[in-house]
């Protein structure tokens, strides 16, 4: 089949057969990840722009990489380093960064449909590597990839979201991805962090973590960020570590080879305690391996690519 | 200079009128209603038409002085007329903040030389809308304010609202609440509910708004004040106007078009043009909005003409500025709950004429002989599609763009002088 998405701006937009095929690709570019020589020509003579106007290691060092073993230039612009400073507006920052003839654009944006705006802007292409707290795609993909080769399969498998929902891109992209790929999605966090009508999504609301953990076949914590969700959100990171921490009891609840994930950075003791996160049921370094090969794989079917070989 | 208007069908709300019939201006004042009516001077037929009294919005921002750039009393006036209004009232927030005798008069003796329609400014509830301390509103009331209000922000204090409600009683003055609890909407930029939920943007939710004006209308009770309940957009909040109105308190409220038109379905593709401030709400709410305006506990409509430069709106959902054009719209958009048995047309024009006045205290909004000779000639079938650089005000920035439309004003006489000819 062929790829029709010339931007990745949220997994809303892919189908099933999408993101089969965007795992399928990936998988076949992690062959790439193990030799030693860690470079294809696939993406040669292709620039691609990581335009981050939020600080990212993670996500920004992904796909670079990810670009850089694809042979493809890639050059990164942060917002401290670029004119955003300067008070330009979004949309003149992008047609400056156009003129210089990119064939993409990956961009964080702290402000949800930041990239939307791009896309419908820009002529080149347009991958959302996190917008606010709407979608965060990319990191969606490569969380399927884990399980999917964790598990041999993605339909039928429930999994357990814990964390502030109402922040989370991270949740928002797996939860329809998840819908797609059939599995059942259970979200479970304080009150203060679940937002309105999120069930219409297809969610599984719970209110006990332990309930929501439950038989679960993933784990997914995710990350508690105090900086964003102000002081009136939690009493303290103590009793948020007591009710919606990942330990090696509550864990006992899920299935015993249900498998633990975090898109990371992670704040060890409060929503993971470190048994559990370096333990033998995590797989949160494979995340990030995974990584670089799902956005290799979205770098090479928006650039064009058909057909799957390296 | 006369005007005989003949052959419309004149609707008063005010006067209980409704039938075919013509209509005589003499010296600038509404002479007659009547049949077969003759006179000297201009004849307009209005077979076909509707003749109602000029439309007033008692809720406009023309940003003059201090950001001409967006709107100013030329253009702003223009949009009016154009839009079959004859009278506006304008927002203090220009800047300089409309708190002192100077800017008041600035804005009148504009609009008396170069505006083309009626402009009652309207006064700081406090200096700099700063919600500090009381402005000056016995001496804005003598230049020419009718009302007062601190719009686009609420007078966070109570304590603050409660003496300017006291203070302002005895002027005559009417207060404009602009009712949001702003420790609710937070960083807000749209509805809360499912939508947000879906964008990833932050909520404003409907309590935010319905907590504020329970607390105003209950200080109007307490007071005695008469208060005016600025763009009502929430279920809870029509139902608390509805309540003290029963009860016998002083308060009027209004709604705009948007809010009875769109919900934030229309924020989708982080629509910049469907951000303002109450935020469109849920299907419910459009819905209770619209029951408020058909059993009259809402009394006006009023724009809330919010004009942006495209500069403004061309960015990021999340710092797009507030507020959509309304001026040019409203018309036909209310004529179109009309269509939708939301209310009768009668209704709908006393919305739009007499509701407003009688909020304002002005003795406009009726044909009735005397009154001044503001007139709007409406032809109701007249079909156009809204194209945002064709809009009189000099800001584009419509929620609307593309709709088609159906009613226009045709004919805007404000003082017996024709200002708007379509």
């Amino acid at each position: 089949m062929t790829f029709r998405h010339k931007h990745i701006l949220g997994t809303e937009q892919l189908s099933r057969d999408d993101i089969e095929l965007i795992l399928d690709t990936a998988d076949s570019f992690k062959e790439i990840n193990a030799r030693e020589i860690k470079k294809v020509p696939t993406l040669r003579g292709k620039t691609i722009i990581n335009l981050f106007y939020e600080a990212s290691t993670r996500t920004r060092t992904s796909f670079e990489i990810a670009g850089k073993r694809l042979s493809a230039d890639t050059v990164n612009i942060t917002a401290s380093s670029s004119s955003v400073v300067k008070g330009e507006t979004l949309e003149d920052t992008a047609k400056n960064i156009e003129a210089m003839k990119p064939d993409i654009i990956v961009m964080r944006h702290a402000a949800s449909g930041a990239p939307h705006y791009l896309a419908e802007r820009l002529d080149c292409s347009v991958i959302n590597a996190g917008d606010g707290a709407h979608e965060h795609p990319s990191q969606a993909l490569l969380d399927l990839l884990t399980i999917r080769e964790k598990k041999g399969r993605l339909e039928g498998l429930t999994v357990a979201i814990v964390g502030d929902i109402t922040h989370s891109r991270v949740a928002r992209s797996n939860l329809y991805a998840m819908k797609k790929m059939g599995m059942t999605v259970r979200l479970v966090g304080p009150g203060t962090m679940m937002p309105p009508g999120i069930e219409r999504l297809g969610a599984e609301v719970y209110t006990d973590m332990r309930e929501a953990l439950r038989d679960a076949d993933v784990v997914m914590m995710l990350r508690i960020q105090l900086e964003r969700q102000g002081k009136t959100m939690l009493p303290t990171l103590r009793e948020y570590a007591r009710f919606y921490g990942l330990n090696l009891e509550n864990l006992k609840l899920a299935k015993p080879d249900a498998i633990v994930l975090h898109p990371g950075p992670m704040n060890r003791g409060v929503e993971i305690s470190s048994y559990v996160a370096d333990g033998a049921q995590s797989v949160i370094l494979d995340q990030v391996e995974n990584g670089v090969a799902i956005r290799m794989a979205l770098l090479y079917l928006v650039a064009g690519g058909e057909s799957k070989e390296a | 200079m006369n005007i005989l208007i003949k052959n419309g069908r004149v609707i008063d709300p005010a006067q209980g009128i409704d039938e075919v019939l013509d209509l005589l201006i003499q010296d600038g004042k509404i002479a007659k209603v009547g049949k077969g009516l003759q006179g000297e001077g201009e004849v307009i037929d209005a077979t076909g038409k509707l003749v109602t009294a000029g439309l007033i919005d008692i809720h406009v921002h023309l940003r003059d002085p201090g950001q001409e750039y967006k709107e100013d009393i030329v253009t702003g006036t223009r949009a009016a007329a154009a839009g079959g209004f004859t009278s506006v009232a304008c927002m203090p927030n220009t800047n300089p903040v409309n708190d002192n005798k100077a800017v008041t008069l600035y804005i009148l003796n504009k609009a008396k030389e170069e505006g083309l329609v009626n402009v009652f400014p309207v006064g700081a509830i406090t200096k700099g809308l700063k919600g500090e301390s009381l402005s000056e509103m016995g001496e804005l009331r003598d230049v020419g304010c009718l009302a007062v209000s601190d719009d686009g922000k609420p007078v966070a204090s109570g304590e603050l609202m409660r003496r300017a409600m006291e203070y302002s009683r005895p002027f005559g003055l009417t207060i404009i609440a602009h009712s949001e609890e702003l420790s609710l909407v937070g960083e807000g930029v749209m509805n809360d509910g499912f939508v947000a939920t879906e964008l990833g943007l932050k909520g404003i939710p409907w309590v935010a708004e319905d907590a504020a004006i329970a607390r105003d209308v209950m200080l109007a009770e307490y007071t005695g004040a008469r208060l005016h309940v600025a763009h009502v957009s929430t279920k809870g909040a029509v139902e608390i106007v509805r309540q003290a109105k029963k009860r016998g308190v002083q308060v009027t409220c209004e709604a705009t078009p948007h809010h009875f038109t769109l919900t934030d379905e229309a924020v989708r593709g982080y629509n910049t043009n469907a951000k303002m401030n109450p935020p469109l709400r849920s299907a419910d709410d459009l819905a209770a909005v619209r029951a408020g305006l058909a059993d009259g506990t809402i009394d006006s409509i009023a724009t809330d003409h919010a004009p942006h430069h495209i500069d403004e709106k061309n960015v990021e959902f999340n710092i797009a500025l507030n507020g959509v054009v309304g001026l040019e719209t409203a018309l036909p958009l209310t004529l179109r709950l009309v269509e939708e048995k939301v209310l009768p047309l009668a209704d709908a024009i006393a919305r739009l004429t007499v509701g407003p006045a009688r909020a304002l205290g002005i003795p406009r909004g009726t044909l009735e002989a005397g009154a001044p000779a503001d007139v709007t000639v409406i032809d109701p079938e007249l079909a156009w599609t809204v194209e945002p650089q064709k809009l009189q005000s000099k800001s584009k920035n419509t929620p609307f763009a593309g709709w088609p439309m159906k009613g226009a004003a045709v004919v805007t006489i404000v003082g017996g002088k024709v200002v708007w000819k379509k």
